[in-house]
């Protein structure tokens, strides 16, 4: 079980730690800077934050020594244009894609049999992969340059881009991945060809005639059972879906109630028919239903959600949880998350009941446990 | 040879001391200085090699014109200022 999680904020990380009685912060790094992604890498105990210093641009740094100290390492950089190139303008925006680095959206690290590979999603659509760590990076050109790549849409950001990257605990080569707005994609062979999957997915934010397109879903968080890696989550812009078939095929779950939209979502790492979201109104609502911040949790695979709200503010709140916000420990009893308005909160009885750590940090962008 | 200053705020990231740099144009004169101090670079240039877009530059005060290709000519005594933009800073709000 996790006794620590690492809060990225738009003013600085925080540790947050068990202590005897309850959990606490504990440390702070980058106070005022704008920490927009964390990730610790169970192999190495390496943690990655990304940056976005705005005027400076994206940054990464790493600490080896728990979060103590931060060195700069190197940021994914996308290549020069070849020559003669030119980039297709999107339909919607009219401009083409800017070969340019405009947010860390993904971090996550290779699998126990590949030390030193980090994949890492970008806006605009990159994936890239570091074979050391971070010290380097490449983009991967088999996707970038997919002819379908090019129709990605740009999702409530600018830019469309890749935010989750699930790394099969059965082959490290087989990496599916989280589009918004382009769906979902997978690579068996360490990305050297990519599918485009998202069958059952629906984009009501199309004509009908073009809604269930795979290269329109809008996927805000897509996640992966460990112990059980054919079963998928996703919370979409327009529901909740799940994938029994590897994310080869997706159903969707209906009559979620307060409401079925939101960013996150986690998934039980050994019961796949226990997931958890953060509901809010809608999309064109962006706030807990009501006021009362609760979180959904099914443990029958969507065929039915509890609401659990003991130890979360049921009136007057108005919070926000962003796609990397909520996250579940290894032993998936323990659970994290925090908001735009600077709340986070942790359970220790999968998601029965919640204490909270703080309500007066800057707005949250992720939540990630320590992980053994 | 052209004095190349930077802002204040970006002194706290990476050390950017002022100094002399040679060149007949912008992107001259900031290769050379980035050349001794090249982490730097990307705090001021995007992987593409043009000004960020929440970064200004001028040349004996006068605002820098070609912001993608640094093709600005710049005289042998010039005085090149960096600055980030007043823009652009709402990641830090």
């Amino acid at each position: 079980m996790s006794n620590r999680c690492y809060v990225a904020t738009r003013k600085g990380l925080f540790t947050i730690d068990r202590g005897a009685s309850k959990w606490s912060v504990s440390h702070a790094a980058f106070v005022g800077d704008n920490v927009t992604l964390v990730m610790h890498d169970p192999r190495s105990g390496d943690l990655l934050a990304a940056l976005n210093h705005g005027h400076f641009g994206i940054k990464l740094h790493r600490s080896r020594d728990g979060g103590e100290t931060w060195p700069e390492i190197a940021v994914p950089a996308y290549p020069p244009m070849p020559e003669g190139y030119v980039p297709k303008p999107h339909p919607f925006t009219g401009k083409a894609i800017d070969w340019a680095l405009k947010l860390i959206w993904g971090l996550a690290p290779g699998g126990p049999d590949e030390p030193g590979v980090v994949w890492c999603g970008t806006m605009p659509g990159g994936l890239f992969k570091s074979n050391d760590s971070g010290d380097s990076w490449e983009l991967n050109r088999p996707l970038w340059d997919h002819p379908k790549r090019d129709d990605w849409g740009p999702n409530g950001a600018e830019h469309p881009g890749i935010h989750s990257i699930c790394v099969d605990p059965r082959d490290s080569r087989h990496v599916s991945i989280g589009v918004s707005t382009g769906g979902v994609w997978i690579t068996r062979d360490g990305g050297k060809s990519w599918v485009q999957t998202g069958g059952g997915m629906r984009a009501d934010y199309f004509p009908p005639e073009q809604m269930h397109d795979p290269n329109v879903q809008d996927v805000h968080c897509l996640v992966q059972c460990r112990d059980n890696p054919e079963m998928f989550w996703v919370q979409h812009h327009n529901g909740i879906f799940r994938s029994t078939d590897g994310a080869a095929s997706w159903t969707e779950i209906t009559g979620v109630k307060p409401s079925v939209f939101g960013f996150p979502v986690a998934v039980h790492p050994k019961n796949p028919n226990i997931a958890w979201f953060v509901p809010s109104t809608k999309d064109e609502k962006r706030c807990p239903t009501d006021g009362r911040v609760v979180v959904n949790r099914t443990s029958d695979g969507g065929k039915s959600f509890e609401t659990l709200r003991r130890g979360l503010p049921q009136e007057w709140a108005y919070d926000l949880v962003y796609r990397h916000g909520l996250d579940v420990d290894e032993s998936g009893d323990r659970l994290a998350f925090g908001s735009t308005t600077g709340s986070v909160w942790i359970s220790e009885d999968g998601g029965d009941s919640w204490q909270g750590v703080s309500s007066n940090l800057p707005p949250v962008y992720a939540v990630r446990f320590a992980k053994d | 040879m052209a004095t190349v200053r930077f802002t204040q705020n970006i002194q706290r990231h990476v050390a950017c001391p002022t100094r002399d740099a040679s060149g007949s144009t912008l992107r001259a004169v900031l290769d050379d200085y980035f050349r001794e101090n090249e982490k730097a670079r990307g705090y001021v240039l995007d992987e593409q090699g043009r000004v960020r877009q929440h970064m200004v530059i001028f040349i004996d005060g006068e605002l820098v014109r070609d912001r993608d290709g640094l093709s600005d000519p710049v005289a042998p005594n010039s005085m090149i200022d960096v600055i980030q933009a007043l823009s652009g800073g709402s990641t830090s709000q």
